[in-house]
């Protein structure tokens, strides 16, 4: 256990929790956001990978990773588009439409791929860090937790943003109401379709974010099927958040440190097989929900599409 | 039930709505490979001559049909009785291990090949069913949401089937981490000099008996009212806590029986990080043929073929294997869009 406590044991640890927590908390909370609103995004993985491909396209050519973020938020809007246009206007089934996205996205990202980089591979250099002031001299905590691209610090902002919007504001309240009771936010005045449609541009949004993250700063290349599960992952947080971003953020963190473990389980010298720790977050939640076992308290309306005046 | 007319009359508009479909993601399919310098005349050439052209790859796509099969009938029970299954893949590779491991152990020491088989079919479906259990549990007992678990249960699953390959029932003999082989011989016995195994006539059977049970048996009516109305199903006396453990037994059992089916009829052996990823695929088959048993098998012997052909067409043409991903999600897309106005327009109005 000594060789556990070691600083760079630990430092690795921390800092491959968030390189690996990122996409998790973005995706999410994007996944938050539609399923406040009442629209189950089965798509978000596709919407990652979508993502992860135009945001490695965006900074391998400009060579900028603020327009590979850009770039990667602006695919999974994309993608969430079809949502909007198949699922929120015209009512078509949500799953169906989540897995054609999904599907499609490993699909087409791997056409585009062999296209385009099959024979070069090329890799990206290190992602630019920001190192904060004074916080980034503690030791271990400095260099695991506060030494990292800046994107970082901003979805800090953004859990904190998210909390504030959902509870405090009209859009917040409105969002909750699309999900709950449509009729009653229709009545009231509000648009639930386009209530829908901007809650599903934000998932894409943020979804396409965390996947331009997962490949331009946390691997630095694309590979087809590069996500491998992450916005799956994103939905079972959102789901387990119950509505509340700071809940995602811890989920995102359990789950980060536990991708980032067998790596640093290997820079301290011990070798254990990634399954057997890659499945520990999972046991834990199961254990959790075994114990606490109490209703996930969804959106009564999640899923199901609205039409005006029918019931 | 209103009198349908026009192209919406019975049997020609059911082909219809899976015609046009398929014609349209062809088309689109075709114009992405044009824009890409392919030729998509070659591609879909060499699909239709790989999957079904020729006797081989018919045998080929027949005998992929078996695990899409037991899956679909799975889906069907969880679906049609509202309980969103979507730990397919768990359910599946769990059950191909344990039968894959123990078809071996059972033969060396003198179980005869026909009780092997059965045994390991049936263990396999148990360990199907019994991987559905928690989520089963948490979702009667408690009402919690069985899409989260049943996922988590897939990943969990999934991790526990590489830990039993790499580090309890790993081969001795061999260098990738894998089950011991179970001989050619042992497998499930082919059809009539074919390479089709039996596992194709038993999903079959079980997709349609499935179908028979959810739609003309009063336990289907029972499952089928808790899926159109849980609160409605309370009321009405049933045992729901009982029926909902049941349907997800069902349903996780015939995905294992798929897991069990595939490993002893195809690959008698699970190679650690082997993944066929089956669970979530089959889903969209399973809605577009709304739930349909009969359905189901149409667009499964034509997935299968999608599969089979598109693997070998993607390195004749030069493009990746997973174009053939492409072709399904605008199937799916199109699919859905074509159900669409086909509903529009029988009530107008209400759209």
């Amino acid at each position: 256990m000594q060789a556990l406590l070691t600083q760079p044991f630990l430092v690795s640890l921390l800092f491959g929790a968030v390189t690996a927590g990122l996409p998790l908390l973005l995706a999410g909370l994007g996944e938050q956001i539609s399923e406040k609103a009442g629209v189950m995004n089965i798509g978000l993985e596709g919407m990652m990978l979508i993502g992860a491909y135009t945001g490695f396209l965006a900074t391998y050519t400009t060579g900028s990773f603020w327009l590979g973020f850009l770039a990667g938020g602006v695919g999974g809007m994309c993608a969430a588009l079809i949502v909007l246009f198949l699922c929120i206007r015209k009512g078509l089934n949500q799953i169906v439409i989540g897995i054609a996205i999904t599907v499609g996205a490993e699909g087409l990202t791997s056409l585009l791929h062999y296209v385009e980089f099959s024979r070069s591979y090329p890799r990206l250099s290190a992602a630019p860090v920001f190192a904060l002031p004074l916080l980034s001299r503690i030791p271990v905590l400095g260099k695991g937790l506060f030494s990292h691209n800046p994107l970082v610090y901003l979805c800090a902002i953004l859990v904190a943003a998210l909390t504030w919007l959902f509870r405090s504001t009209y859009l917040g309240i409105s969002l909750e109401a699309a999900g709950n009771k449509p009729a009653a936010l229709d009545a009231a005045g509000v648009d639930v379709i386009a209530t829908r449609s901007f809650a599903v541009l934000c998932t894409g949004f943020l979804a396409g974010v965390g996947g331009a993250y997962l490949a331009n700063v946390g691997a630095g290349l694309f590979v087809p099927f590069i996500t491998g599960g992450a916005g799956v992952i994103g939905i079972v947080l959102a789901m387990l958040a119950r509505g509340r971003p700071l809940w995602v953020l811890i989920g995102a963190a359990l789950f980060g440190a536990s991708l980032a473990m067998t790596t640093a389980l290997q820079v301290a010298g011990i070798n254990v097989p990634t399954d057997v720790v890659q499945m520990l977050p999972f046991a834990v939640v199961m254990l959790v929900l075994v114990i606490f076992a109490r209703n996930s308290m969804l959106p009564a309306a999640l899923g199901l599409p609205y039409v005006r005046g029918e019931r | 039930m209103s009198v349908e007319t026009g192209i919406h009359s019975g049997r020609s508009a059911a082909l219809l709505r899976v015609l046009i479909p398929v014609v349209m993601a062809l088309i689109v399919g075709g114009l992405i490979l044009t824009v890409l310098g392919k030729n998509p005349l070659d591609y879909y050439g060499y699909v239709l001559q790989r999957s079904l052209m020729r006797w081989g790859g018919a045998q080929e796509t027949l005998t992929r049909m078996a695990p899409l099969l037991l899956i679909a009938a799975g889906l069907i029970v969880a679906f049609r009785a509202g309980i969103w299954n979507l730990g397919g893949d768990g359910q599946f590779l769990l059950a191909a291990v344990a039968s894959a491991a123990l078809a071996p152990a059972l033969l060396s020491t003198h179980v005869p090949r026909a009780a092997t088989l059965i045994v390991c079919m049936l263990v396999g479906s148990l360990v199907g069913a019994l991987w559905s259990l928690l989520p089963a549990w948490l979702k009667a007992r408690h009402g919690v949401n069985e899409i989260i678990t049943t996922l988590m249960m897939s990943f969990l699953g999934t991790s526990l089937a590489n830990v039993l390959i790499k580090l309890v029932l790993n081969d001795p003999d061999t260098t990738v981490p894998q089950t011991r082989s179970l001989p050619v011989d042992d497998r499930l016995p082919r059809l009539f000099g074919t390479t089709i195994h039996c596992g194709l006539v038993l999903a079959i059977l079980a997709v349609i008996l499935v179908h028979l049970m959810m739609t003309r048996t009063a336990f289907g009516l029972k499952l089928q009212v808790l899926g159109a109305n849980r609160a409605a199903a309370v009321h009405a006396g049933l045992k729901v806590e009982r029926l909902t453990l049941l349907a997800f037994a069902l349903s996780a059992g015939l995905i294992g029986l798929g897991g069990a089916v595939e490993v002893l009829g195809v690959w008698g052996t699970v190679r650690a990080d082997w993944n066929p990823a089956l669970g979530l695929l089959v889903v969209p088959l399973v809605f577009l043929a709304r739930f349909n048993g009969y359905a189901v098998i149409g667009f499964t012997l034509f997935f299968s073929a999608l599969l089979v052909g598109g693997e070998s067409a993607a390195r004749r043409v030069g493009v990746p294997q997973h174009y053939v991903l492409v072709l399904v999600a605008l199937l799916l897309l199109f699919l859905a869009l074509v159900e669409y106005l086909d509903q529009t327009r029988r009530k107008p109005g209400t759209a």
